[in-house]
């Protein structure tokens, strides 16, 4: 792809952007959210048409208006939410629209099912083809989506974010695909926010920002550091800018909650601390802080705040209890896409924002808006942009000042940084690190330890509902947060 | 640049105003083809015509908002109609008899919101089903007769409700418009009103904002059986007797002004100056057929495919951003 500009009714979002894909080869496309990679892979794929530029595939030029036309020509793509259709089977997944037929016109399903078995044992996927979608884990689907791309004939597969829902070992059975993929001579094309992970499979990688080709490199020229900085075009000094913290009051005790996700947990939250959470995915983490803001029953045990029991039904009882929670899946539940910046921020206090009546004071909520904007600088044309146009990053941080705007004594930051880019990771740990400053209890559940040992002041490990262990950051190492989050060890707690 | 930039502001009135463009297009044509169309006697008419359908086309907004609907707003009518006129032939005040109709309107409503927030029911089968229960009721109730309204002590103050005017104009029409004002000021200025977007537009964003959604969903619910009772206040006293099959397929007209106001059936996005534009626009569109004398088999025809057209004109426009 040579000199390729894209713009939408005026506005740039890439400019002369260089991009080449090698036979046999895995190319990394990396930059930060809003760089211009998906607009590029949509040009490639025939969703958008290209302003300026061309394309050549293996020497000619080439233009796609559709993404069959692209599909027809040997390119797939693999989206990040992936496009399968939960209630068909895996079969009828991989051939939909393509399914064979008998001479009366009926589907032909024993070869349907035969050949859908080829596609599963070449990728070494252990499920009946007639299992539905629905009920195979997510890192599968990942599987049959690429099982469906081969059975198209792709020569060339783009991956947008593969890993970003696979556990540890449905991420090494993906690697290992994708090895195989290479060797067989086909090129792929990975999307990624997780520089180790393009580390570790690919052989070159084009670093793109703000909409313009930044660098290509072979990946042994090239270093972490180095990536980062070339995309968010400056220095980054520390990742983790650490607060020193002082020990305040218990303000938050939980004592032997059980529930039909999580058992026995008990554990303690000081004032002005980070308690950082880390296991894999499903130990339990998500439903222990929902269970906390009310939105699951608890079974037994009992909550403490500041020495008193209180008890939480719902979300209404949790912030009235000085309890915030930012959501791991803010397009489910932290943010309404179809509210504007204002709407959002004060949706949850929006009873400060009004009079007796329940009439809304504009101005204020106005006010307000536009003070955490500029203080957690949100990017968006104005307080009234509608949520649905802001970028992963800023979409975060709304959720984040919707929690804020409740006066939160302890705030729950469920996995803060997923799907957002290295520069406004940055600027969310800062904020993190703010609050506590400010003296506000805070809970961060992740899955990426690096984050949680560069942030917490005390890190609590859990696997399959229960807790394993609870250590000072002092005492952490990624190794014992490993074999405490696989269940190889329980520490004394 | 700036040629541009105003072509550009351009299209975006145009595409904000569609409900409207198509309302004055209408017009427009009605105006060529029959001169009695803009006189005032005419507009007023067209005006009292749209009132009960507006009535309740609000109501059904505010559901079709949280991503829900009323089905039943037709029968409530009915019910609600049937009841008042008993109530005004027992000699009753006029006023305690629009206060205990409303009311009844009111709580019917309230059971819709119980079966779709508690009860957890898709709001299109609990409606269905009220719908279908309340117009069983009805007939039982008025044994398949007109109840009449009239020859009591209040039947002459009733009877102003629909039929009066004040300083020329019906008084229904500025029922209508005291409806819409009050709808207006809920949706733009309330709490409630901002809730009913974030409910229709994320029901479990909204849930985990600390919003208790089956709250929102009992006042919308409410509302739309309330507005639909006042529906039923009007056309018994415009009249002068309750009809057993009063309201029928109301619900769908009301539906339609809703879709043809630009409000989206997958809840979060709408209007109510937009529905107040598709309520007028099917009252225009009645009254038109009307004057033009199309035959009525006719009138439904025509009427279907101008309501598809304005929606397809909506939707490609949607499709194409």
């Amino acid at each position: 792809m040579k000199d390729i500009s894209k713009d939408f009714s005026g506005v740039v979002v890439l400019k002369n952007v260089h991009f080449n894909i090698y036979e046999g080869k895995i190319m990394a496309l990396v930059g930060e959210n809003g760089a211009g990679k998906s607009t590029l892979m949509k040009i490639l794929t025939g969703v958008y048409a290209k302003t300026s530029g061309e394309v050549y595939l293996k020497g000619k030029s080439v233009s796609f208006s559709t993404t069959k036309e692209s599909q027809d020509h040997g390119i797939a793509i693999i989206h990040q939410e992936l496009n399968l259709i939960q209630h068909l089977s895996i079969a009828e997944n991989i051939f939909l629209g393509r399914e064979p037929i008998t001479k009366v016109k009926n589907i032909n399903w024993s070869k349907l099912y035969a050949d859908s078995q080829k596609w599963l044992d070449i990728l070494g996927i252990k499920e009946d083809p007639r299992e539905l979608i629905k009920n195979i884990s997510v890192g599968k689907q990942q599987l049959i989506e690429i099982a469906k791309a081969l059975s198209l004939n792709a020569n060339i597969i783009i991956m947008d974010e593969p890993t970003g829902a696979l556990t540890v070992s449905e991420t090494e059975r993906l690697f290992s695909v994708i090895k195989e993929l290479k060797a067989k001579g086909h090129s792929v094309v990975y999307i990624s926010h997780r520089l180790k992970e393009i580390f570790e499979i690919c052989d070159d990688v084009t670093i793109l920002r703000d909409g313009e080709f930044i660098a290509e490199k072979s990946i042994q020229d090239i270093d972490e550091d180095k990536i980062i900085e070339m995309m968010v075009g400056r220095k980054l000094s520390e990742q983790y800018p650490r607060v020193p913290y002082k020990p305040g009051e218990v303000v938050l005790e939980v004592k032997g909650l059980s529930n039909q996700f999580v058992q026995d947990v008990s554990f303690q939250l000081r004032q002005g601390e980070i308690l950082g959470v880390s296991g894999l995915m499903g130990a339990g983490r998500t439903e222990l802080a929902r269970t906390l803001y009310g939105i699951y029953k608890m079974d037994k045990g009992e909550i403490f705040l500041n020495g008193k029991k209180a008890i939480i039904h719902n979300s209404t009882d949790a912030l009235s209890h000085g309890i915030a929670y930012v959501s791991e899946d803010r397009k489910a539940n932290g943010i309404v896409l179809g509210l504007n910046v204002k709407e959002n921020i004060t949706l949850a206090s929006l009873k400060s924002f009004s009079g007796k009546l329940g009439n809304i004071n504009m101005t204020k909520e106005d006010d307000s808006a536009k003070s955490y904007m500029q203080s957690m600088s949100i990017k968006a044309f104005g307080t009234s942009q509608l949520l649905r146009y802001l970028s992963g990053g800023n979409q975060q941080k709304v959720s984040i000042a919707k929690n804020l705007n409740t006066n939160p004594k302890i705030l729950i930051l469920d996995e803060p940084t997923r799907g957002v880019d290295v520069g406004a990771k940055k600027e969310i740990y800062e904020l993190i690190n703010k609050f506590k400053k400010d003296g506000m209890s805070i809970v961060m559940i992740s899955s990426e330890i690096p984050e949680i040992l560069g942030m917490s002041d005390r890190i609590m490990v859990m696997h399959e509902g229960r807790v394993t262990g609870i250590m000072p950051i002092e005492a952490a190492s990624q190794e014992n947060i490993m074999s405490l989050a696989v269940g190889k060890e329980v520490s004394k707690i | 640049m700036k040629l541009k930039l105003n072509k550009h502001k351009l299209k975006e009135i145009i595409s904000k105003n569609k409900p409207l463009i198509v309302l004055l297009i209408l017009c427009l044509a009605m105006a060529m083809l029959n001169d009695r169309f803009w006189s005032w006697g005419n507009i007023v008419t067209v005006l009292r015509q749209t009132s009960i359908n507006a009535v309740i086309a609000t109501g059904m907004t505010f559901a079709i908002l949280i991503g829900g609907i009323d089905l039943s707003v037709g029968s409530v009518l009915a019910i609600c109609g049937a009841i008042a006129a008993t109530l005004i032939t027992t000699g009753m005040d006029t006023v305690l008899v629009v206060l205990i109709t409303l009311m009844l309107g009111l709580s019917i409503g309230l059971v819709n919101g119980l079966l779709i927030s508690k009860g957890r029911l898709q709001p299109f089968i609990a409606t269905l089903g009220t719908m279908t229960l309340l117009r069983g009721i009805t007939l039982v109730y008025t044994q398949g007769k007109p109840i009449s309204a009239t020859g009591a002590a209040s039947s002459h103050s009733f009877s102003n409700i629909g039929t009066g005017y004040l300083f020329g104009i019906p008084i229904p029409v500025f029922i209508m418009l005291v409806v819409f004002i009050i709808a207006y000021y809920i949706l733009k200025h309330l709490r409630i009103g901002r809730y009913i977007y974030a409910l229709g537009s994320n029901e479990e964003a909204t849930m985990y904002s600390g919003i208790k959604t089956d709250n929102v969903k009992f006042f919308v619910y409410g509302a739309a059986g309330l507005l639909a009772a006042l529906g039923g206040i009007i056309i018994t006293s415009r009249l002068g007797s309750a009809q057993p099959t009063a309201g029928m397929g109301y619900e769908l007209d009301a539906i339609a002004a809703v879709v043809l106001g630009g409000t989206s059936m997958a809840g979060g996005v709408g209007t109510i100056y937009g529905t107040a534009i598709g309520a007028l626009i099917i009252g225009l569109l009645n009254n038109a057929l009307n004057l033009l004398q199309v035959p009525s088999y006719f009138q439904d025809v025509a009427k279907g495919v101008v309501i598809l057209i304005a929606v397809l004109m909506d939707r490609k426009q949607k499709a194409s951003r």
